[in-house]
């Protein structure tokens, strides 16, 4: 078991998200940034769609009353057990009663702890990720005791040696795809897409980031179609909007960039204020 | 059916299959019919085939490799003679309660489309609906065939609060609200029937290409349904019609 002693500013469990229930209209979720949490369930060797912890802007303040290993990758929230610095993108042993406390992120927005055998949260549709409206709760509280595998209970597993490539915590560029809606544009709406410096506003959560500025355009609603996690909506406002994790299934507006699967988890680490720019890539 | 389809690229693993943009039930019976043999044919692993009025949007459990190859065989499928099985197409008749205390917007909205309470009522529980998607939210259709003169854009401000089981126009299009969200939609009446369950399977009972009518219910017994599925599990079976 883990209790959660602080629960941070928004820490939440997941894994891969809901496979396959798009047609009822239910968000796909999952974990934000894919990379830093596969790369921290790879260190235990646990399987892909291993349930995680994502820890948001300020981490949580956690205590294991069970043994086990864990492991921590993406943005730095200054890790300690029982007080000391503890090593991210490393396997790590957890005695039992050890508390594992974090600070505010820095050089990113979200932090993943992986834990062996994975978080044991009850599934809904397939999946341990919260989500408002779906899940009792949609991020964890202090207080809260979440069900973890008895270590003993555990194949010892291979530590993989792997190297994390934190480079894109940096990355101010986006790459995206055209969206469906992008031969809509005029070339002179083209060029200011592609060129505009942005800021992610504070409208910024597990289903969109808004960006500014307001870019001008004078494209039509479109009949509701498919949307998904990476697509980039242009509102009649200007408001360019990217869907993330938790967005919905359909949208109106028109779609006329698509991120990159690598841009989702770059975006995924980034917060209020923070650049970017986007990159035209072909497929 | 043959219409001319237009395939792109969506991102690495998803395909986007784009019929004429219109809503029509010619069409959606197409993307329907081509949504099955998407899911019966497919090789790969698939993650989602999410339908829409006039689209399809196919997400692979992996990168495509080769979008050339993957659009061929999309476009044998749909061209394939073979391929034409019927589409089934149940009829539910859903509950809902058009009292005052649940139709919040009916007195404003009345005076909008210049028509009294009771034939707006009359109209919207006259008529049969058809499926085309369910998105939004979780279990929220989005149901076709609203008469003309009950048409009325969404309003300009959504409101926060919609509660669960809301009966909405918004537009073309009425729907009801499967859980509570903020929404701009006119709402008019409310149903005591759950459209999302996540413990069952599928979570929802209608599925697109299904059709849906409205029974007029009183305050009393929509709160006696209202306990009754609360209480008990609900039975969709019940609302289904033998047509």
């Amino acid at each position: 078991m883990i209790k959660i002693l602080k629960s941070g500013f928004y820490t939440s469990v997941q894994d891969q998200g809901r496979l396959g229930f798009a047609q009822y209209g239910v968000p796909s979720s999952g974990v934000m940034d894919q990379y830093a949490s596969k790369f921290a369930n790879q260190l235990l060797g646990n399987a892909k769609d291993a349930a995680v912890l994502e820890m948001t802007m300020i981490g949580a303040e956690l205590q294991f009353l069970t043994a086990t290993r864990i492991a921590i990758a993406g943005a730095d929230m200054g890790a300690t057990i029982n007080g000391k610095a503890v090593a991210m993108f490393k396997s790590i042993k957890i005695h039992k009663n050890d508390i594992l406390s974090f600070r505010q992120a820095k050089d990113g927005f979200r932090t993943y702890v992986a834990v062996r055998g994975g978080i044991l949260a009850p599934q809904v549709l397939g999946s341990r990720s919260m989500l408002k409206g779906l899940t009792d709760d949609f991020k964890l509280n202090t207080g809260e005791q979440l069900h973890i595998e008895n270590e003993l209970t555990l194949k010892s597993a291979k530590y993989a040696r792997l190297k994390f490539n934190g480079s894109y915590l940096q990355t101010k560029t986006l790459d995206v795809f055209k969206g469906p809606e992008f031969e809509k544009l005029t070339p002179s709406q083209v060029d200011e897409l592609l060129q505009s410096d942005y800021q992610v506003s504070k409208f910024n959560s597990r289903m969109a980031y808004q960006l500014q500025p307001l870019i001008q355009n004078d494209l039509k609603p479109i009949l509701t179609g498919p949307v998904l996690p990476g697509t980039v909506q242009f509102t009649p406002l200007g408001q360019l909007v990217v869907l993330m994790r938790d967005c919905q299934t359909t949208g109106g507006y028109p779609r006329v960039l698509q991120l990159t699967e690598k841009a989702i988890h770059i975006l995924s680490q980034k917060t209020t204020a923070d650049d970017l720019m986007f990159r035209l890539v072909a497929f | 059916m043959d219409f001319e389809l237009r395939y792109s690229q969506y991102n690495e693993r998803s395909i986007l299959i784009e019929w004429p943009s219109i809503i029509d039930e010619n069409i959606l019976n197409d993307v329907l019919r081509f949504k099955a043999l998407i899911e019966t044919n497919t090789v790969k692993v698939l993650v989602n085939v999410i339908s829409s009025y006039n689209s399809l949007l196919v997400v692979y459990g992996s990168a495509i490799d080769n979008v050339n190859d993957s659009v061929l065989s999309l476009k044998n499928w749909y061209t394939n003679e073979d391929n034409s099985a019927a589409l089934s197409s149940r009829l539910f008749e859903i509950p809902v309660c058009y009292e005052e205390e649940f139709a919040v917007d009916l007195a404003a909205y009345a005076k909008a489309v210049s028509r009294s309470k009771d034939a707006i009522i009359n109209l919207h529980s006259s008529v049969i609906y058809k499926v085309y998607f369910i998105g939004f939210l979780p279990g929220f259709l989005y149901l076709g065939g609203l008469p003309k003169s009950l048409h009325l854009d969404r309003k300009n401000t959504p409101d926060l609060n919609i509660k669960k089981g809301a009966v909405g126009i918004g537009g073309k299009q009425t729907g009801i609200y499967p859980q509570d969200s903020p929404g701009g939609w006119h709402i008019i009446g409310s149903s005591p029937v759950e459209f999302f369950l996540p413990q069952e399977t599928p979570p929802c009972f209608i599925k697109a290409g299904d059709r849906v009518r409205f029974k007029v219910i009183s305050k009393s017994e929509y709160f006696e349904l209202k306990k009754r599925y609360a209480n008990a599990s609900m039975n969709p079976e019940q609302f289904l019609c033998h047509d």
